[in-house]
Order: structure tokens, then C-alpha cells, then sequence
């Protein structure tokens, strides 16, 4: 098969595993994510922390074992930078998360059931990426 | 088959299923094709495919990340997979606790994945949802571009990865949040009631 069909249908369904997991373990809800805000329920913490386990024994697995990529590439994560942005940016996304109790990937997840609010969330997340990007330069770092 | 079926439509999925597959996202999408997991990077990417103006942020060759688009498109379709055939998406039992202070509050805590008092009503919050939608959304997309990502390339993959930056941007998620949840809103509902 095709290497790209390969690698961009792989990512595709892995977006849609993921999209499915997101609605139905409740992280792309408004009431779940005030539910954790609020320390009601250990459901979201669970889901959280059991999530970074797994993705730290995957990766510890991949480096052990010195898997390689379908392309046959060495498996190479690059260091994200650190600034003030993650904690300036951090709290204002955090607000966010709280007001329509949906982070990035839940927002593309509610795209299609939730109608209207869902379309104009995205958007206005687009726009806010895309003030961020035109004012840059002139915000701390 | 309709037993496999019976146990996707388990409605929620408890967490101890839901995080362990959302974390083996990460090593998956590196075995796929070398792509640490994220989502927030997509909301640049569009912005540079569609409306670049000539902004040096955007000033980039998107269409080697174009992964990401796939991969927020697939999102997108496990959204309405999960909709139409593993009824998600309904109301839900929230903590009994948080049901009774929603009520307190004035909404119905029934629970819903975006409660329909709030965002798609004409009650008292229905007037203030477009409001919180629209801040909501752009602090959600400003924020998670100036932190240089989200809860899921950040608070997931950042901290399997054991990134610094990434500890201190989950912290700050979860301040604004706190802060957010705990104090602006409360005050936000007594104010409309």
C-alpha cells in the first residue's frame, strides 16, 4: 500500500478512536469538566492520570526497545520551549476550558452533534489562535 | 458482534478504559509516523492555510504538519461515529453533589455534553451562552497557542515525556480553570439570577 495512504489513514483513524473515546468517556462535556473544576468526582483525574501512565510506558517501550516508524525513521520527540508563555497562555486557556468545558480535541468532537455553539466555539478558538499569532511580538515570552 | 456493540454503547466509558486509551494515542501516532501527539497545533495550521496575512507566525509550510488536519478530521468523525451508532452524546448522572449545586445555581445539572439551558436556550443563560461560547473559544485558542499547546500535547504528551514546560502549563491550565469554575462563574449565575 501506499505509504502516505498508510501513514494519513493511520492518523485518521487514530483521530477517530479518539473522537469516539472523547464523547464516550465524557471528556468533551461542559458538566464533567465542572465537575472536576469542583472536585465532585475523580473521574476526569482518573482518566488524566491513567492517560499519562500509559503514554509514559509507551513511549519508555518505544525508546527500550528502539522501535522505529512505519517509515522506518528513528523515533525522535522534540523538546517543546519553555517561556512565560506556558503560564500566562496556561491560565487564560484554563479559563477557557472552564467557560465552555471543552478543550481543543472535544471541540472538534462536538463539531457535528452539538450544532450552532459547537461551530461558533471552534471558530472563536480559531480566531484566538489566530490574534495570538498577529499580536505575538508584542506579548511576554 | 452485538455484545462488542453493547459494551462500545456503555454510557460513560469508565475512566480506567477512557485514559489508558487516550494515553496510548501518544505511541501510536509515533509509530504511525514519528507525530507527537497534539491537537492545538491544527488551529495554526488552519489559521496559515487559510489566513496567513502575511504574519511571520504564519509564515510556515503547513502542509508538513498536514497530519495534524487529518488527524483533528478524524476527531471530528468519532464525534458523530459516536453520536449516531454508540449513543453518546445523551445526558448523563452527574455527582449527586455537583447536580445539587448546579441547581443552586440555577441550570438543571442534567448533565449534558453542552447543557442546553446554557447554550441553546432563550432563559436567562441562554442570552449569556453565546457570550461564554465565544470568549470560551477564543481564550481556549489564544491560550493554548501562547502556552505552545493544550491539555492534550501538554498535560498528556508533555508530561509523558517529561517536559518541564509541559508540567508548568498544566498547572496554569488548571489555576485559570479553578479560578474560572470556582469564582467567576458562581458569580456569573448570582449575578443573572
Amino acid at each position: 500500500m501506499n505509504s502516505k495512504v498508510m501513514r494519513y489513514g493511520g492518523v485518521f483513524l487514530g483521530g477517530l478512536a479518539f473522537g469516539v473515546i472523547l464523547i464516550k468517556g465524557r471528556i468533551a462535556s461542559w458538566s464533567r469538566i465542572q465537575e472536576m473544576f469542583w472536585f465532585e468526582s475523580f473521574h476526569m483525574y482518573g482518566v488524566i492520570l491513567s492517560a499519562i501512565v500509559v503514554a509514559m510506558i509507551g513511549v519508555q517501550w518505544i525508546r527500550r526497545l528502539e522501535l522505529r516508524s512505519l517509515q522506518g525513521e528513528s523515533i525522535k520527540i522534540t523538546p517543546k520551549s519553555a517561556d512565560r508563555g506556558q503560564m500566562i497562555g496556561g491560565v487564560l486557556f484554563g479559563a477557557g476550558w472552564a467557560l465552555t468545558g471543552a478543550c481543543p480535541g472535544p471541540m472538534y468532537a462536538l463539531l457535528a452533534s452539538e450544532g450552532l455553539p459547537a461551530v461558533v466555539m471552534l471558530l472563536s478558538a480559531l480566531m484566538g489562535a489566530w490574534v495570538y499569532g498577529a499580536i505575538r511580538a508584542r506579548l511576554p515570552h | 458482534m452485538n455484545s462488542l456493540l453493547e459494551l462500545l454503547r456503555t454510557d460513560p466509558w469508565p475512566w480506567y478504559v477512557t485514559g489508558p486509551l487516550i494515553g496510548s494515542m501518544v505511541p501510536l501516532l509515533l509509530w504511525i509516523g514519528n507525530h507527537l501527539f497534539g491537537v492545538s497545533s491544527s488551529l495554526r495550521h488552519i489559521c496559515a492555510a487559510a489566513v496567513p496575512c502575511g504574519l511571520p507566525y504564519f509564515a510556515y509550510d503547513w502542509r508538513k504538519d498536514i497530519w495534524n488536519l487529518w488527524f483533528v478530521g478524524g476527531i471530528a468523525a468519532g464525534g458523530v461515529v459516536a453520536v449516531t451508532w454508540l449513543e453518546g452524546g445523551g445526558p448523563e448522572a452527574l455527582a449527586p453533589a455537583m447536580v445539587e449545586r448546579l441547581q443552586s445555581f440555577g441550570l438543571t445539572g442534567s448533565g449534558d455534553l453542552l447543557p442546553r439551558e446554557l447554550f441553546l436556550a432563550d432563559g436567562p443563560f441562554g442570552r449569556i451562552g453565546w457570550g461564554i461560547v465565544i470568549i470560551g473559544g477564543f481564550l481556549v485558542g489564544f491560550g493554548a497557542r501562547y502556552a505552545g499547546g493544550c491539555t492534550g500535547g501538554h498535560t498528556i504528551a508533555g508530561i509523558a515525556t517529561l517536559q518541564r514546560a509541559s508540567l508548568v502549563a498544566s498547572i496554569a491550565f488548571f489555576i485559570g480553570g479553578l479560578v474560572t469554575a470556582r469564582w467567576f462563574l458562581p458569580a456569573l449565575w448570582e449575578a443573572l439570577a
